[in-house]
């Protein structure tokens, strides 16, 4: 047994465990377990910075043994926040010094290029200026892929958190990028900027100015507080609805362009080929998704009986306008109800009453946008791509963007399943 | 000022841009040396405008390469395996359209540019930044050599390299920069592009 396959088979086994955790979770209202080492904490007893409950489980899984990026517990997910601590990581350039300790005294953002006035700032000067709070989803371009059999390198993946959790959604305090713009003074003949982040390798992305201008927020805060260092303390970009690839963390510098700089990432490997050989160059924009978060894969139904299906919903589209709900495998849709608030580019919960009566059967969910694009089947996504199902499990090309209505299989025993191929 | 829609057209654009041209509101800041700009303005665009002097050939460069990246890349830049880096440097011709498509500088890699900045910022991994220009310029030739773009004898600096004409340039779609920023234009719908 090599390395990999051991690597393999440990994630495997660590699944396997938060399988068995999330099992517990649905199960909580039956009374799980407690977790016993921690000591105990006395209500009461004051703490200065607070922690959970020992008896709540909930944590990220690593994507491979040693790596720093990881999944988040979507499917113990409440509401439409998913906390900073558990918010998913991906850095792509990290080499053992992830997450960055930076500074904040010490760190600057500069302005530079195609400006008139080129400019750095300070952390408490970018704090001086006016911001903003808003609540965004962020997900990475390969987030569900991992829903294909014999996609994902570690296994197969059968939980939320395996096939969907490089997502989440926060509430993103900061500077838009619009008004350090005008602050430096865009010259005529700009069109893009290439923003770049602090860490080993400087990750750097081009964006078009139009989307710069529009919505994108240099943030410093995540939920009430500081950003995680691991995602990007001191100060990221949050470009709403776009690839979490281009959501630069530890920002350090935006340089106004007049074309795509066609970086590593925009040309060695983030762009999808086709069929013909030709790649999509830049696609950005997260289409449409639900999932079902709660019953999803991995967890068990203790009994038959009502259930509440609840779930996510998001699109870079703007709002989510509507969520339909099968609980017969995709024969018949009922709408589900949106929880409040709806916002535009930000995960949107749904809930839908049901009753199992312990017959196999297959929950899914699909849902609509403000634009009225919808999610689509897996058929018709292929023929969005001009492949067939199939070529998803065949091919060893990078797949982004993939966003096909998700099945999950109910067994007569109440157990869960990714059921999408 | 929301003038900046997605699909604004080109010219009520060029108006938005143009009113952005005015004085600040804020006044905070300072404004930075060039010294502070250069240090850190070592993005390396299509056009290699940030390249800085020096050069190197394909000669040179095997000589580099030998000393620092066989470790990872193997001995040649085209071997994958166990504790290799997944995806080769060189190599992979008449791969994009199969099944198993093998995305290396020669086969896929647009703009030779790209290789000198990423090496650049990136290359030895823990000893990033410690290559001189010469040496980047080098190994950036001895890649494009290896890949068959170039003869072992070419010198590239920063005005040749951007001028090399790379084998997948015109694989992409769209295939003008300009046409990029437009998903409406180019038919992407519900997060998917043709």
């Amino acid at each position: 047994m090599n390395a990999k396959e051991r690597d393999r088979r440990r994630f495997l086994k660590e699944g396997v465990a938060l399988a068995g955790l999330a099992m517990g979770a649905i199960r909580s209202a039956n009374g799980q377990a407690p977790g016993s080492e921690q000591p105990g904490i006395r209500p009461g007893k004051f703490r200065a910075y607070g922690e959970r409950s020992r008896f709540e489980t909930a944590v990220r899984m690593q994507k491979s043994p040693g790596s720093s990026s990881s999944f988040a517990p979507l499917q113990d997910q409440m509401g439409i926040i998913t906390p900073s601590a558990l918010f998913f990581v991906q850095s792509v350039y990290s080499s053992g010094d992830d997450p960055l300790d930076i500074d904040p005294q010490q760190h600057r953002l500069l302005i530079h290029g195609m400006v008139d006035r080129p400019l750095t700032f300070t952390m408490d000067e970018l704090k001086r200026l006016p911001s903003v709070s808003r609540i965004h989803f962020i997900e990475c371009e390969g987030n569900s892929r991992f829903s294909i059999r014999g996609k994902n390198d570690a296994g197969v993946a059968e939980t939320a958190q395996e096939i969907h959790g490089i997502s989440g959604c926060s509430a993103w305090t900061g500077v838009l990028v619009s008004l350090l713009l005008r602050e430096a003074g865009v010259q005529k003949g700009a069109s893009w900027l290439i923003a770049e982040g602090a860490e080993t390798n400087k990750m750097v992305r081009s964006i078009p100015l139009e989307k710069a201008m529009d919505d994108v927020i240099v943030a410093y805060g995540q939920n009430g507080e500081a950003l995680r260092p691991e995602n990007g303390y001191p100060v990221r970009l949050v470009v709403p609805g776009w690839d979490g690839n281009i959501n630069i963390k530890w920002l350090r510098r935006i340089k106004v362009v007049d074309q795509p700089y066609m970086t590593h990432q925009e040309s060695a490997t983030r762009p999808s080929l086709r069929l013909d050989g030709k790649a999509r160059w830049f696609q950005w924009e997260m289409g449409p998704k639900s999932v079902i978060t709660r019953p999803s894969g991995g967890q068990r139904l203790p009994s038959r009986g009502f259930y509440e299906i609840t779930g996510l919903a998001w699109s870079a589209g703007g709002a989510i306008r509507r969520v339909e709900v099968s609980t017969d495998g995709g024969r018949t849709y009922k709408d589900a109800q949106l929880q409040e608030p709806v916002l535009r580019k930000a995960f949107t919960q749904f809930t839908f009453p049901w009753n199992w009566n312990g017959e196999e059967t297959v929950l899914q969910s699909r849902c609509t946008d403000e634009r009225g694009d919808v999610q689509p089947t897996l058929a018709e996504l292929g023929k969005i791509w001009g492949v067939t199902p199939e070529y998803w499990q065949a091919t060893t090309n990078h797949i982004n963007h993939f966003n096909p209505i998700f099945p999950w299989k109910v067994t007569r025993e109440g157990s869960v399943h990714n059921a999408l191929f | 000022m929301r003038c900046f829609n997605l699909f604004v057209p080109v010219l009520a654009l060029a108006a938005c841009v143009a009113a952005l041209a005015q004085t600040p509101t804020y006044n905070l800041g300072r404004t930075p040396s060039a010294e502070e700009i250069r240090a850190w303005d070592l993005v390396i665009g299509p056009e290699g405008k940030e390249l800085p002097p020096g050069s190197g050939s394909a000669k040179e460069g095997a000589k580099i390469y030998e000393q620092k990246c066989p470790q990872c890349h193997g001995p040649t830049g085209a071997e994958t395996g166990p504790g290799l880096f997944h995806r080769p440097l060189v190599g992979g011709k008449g791969t994009l359209n199969t099944l198993r498509p093998v995305l290396t500088i020669g086969s896929f890699w647009p703009f030779a540019t790209t290789i000198w900045s990423f090496i650049n910022r990136t290359m030895p991994p823990g000893e990033e930044g410690s290559l001189s220009a010469d040496e980047v310029y080098a190994l950036t030739a001895f890649l494009l050599y290896r890949n068959g773009i170039i003869q072992e004898s070419d010198v590239m600096d920063a005005k040749s390299l951007p001028m090399i004409q790379m084998p997948n340039r015109n694989g992409f779609v769209p295939p003008k920069l300009e046409d990029i920023p437009d998903l409406r234009k180019r038919g992407c719908r519900g997060g998917a592009c043709p």
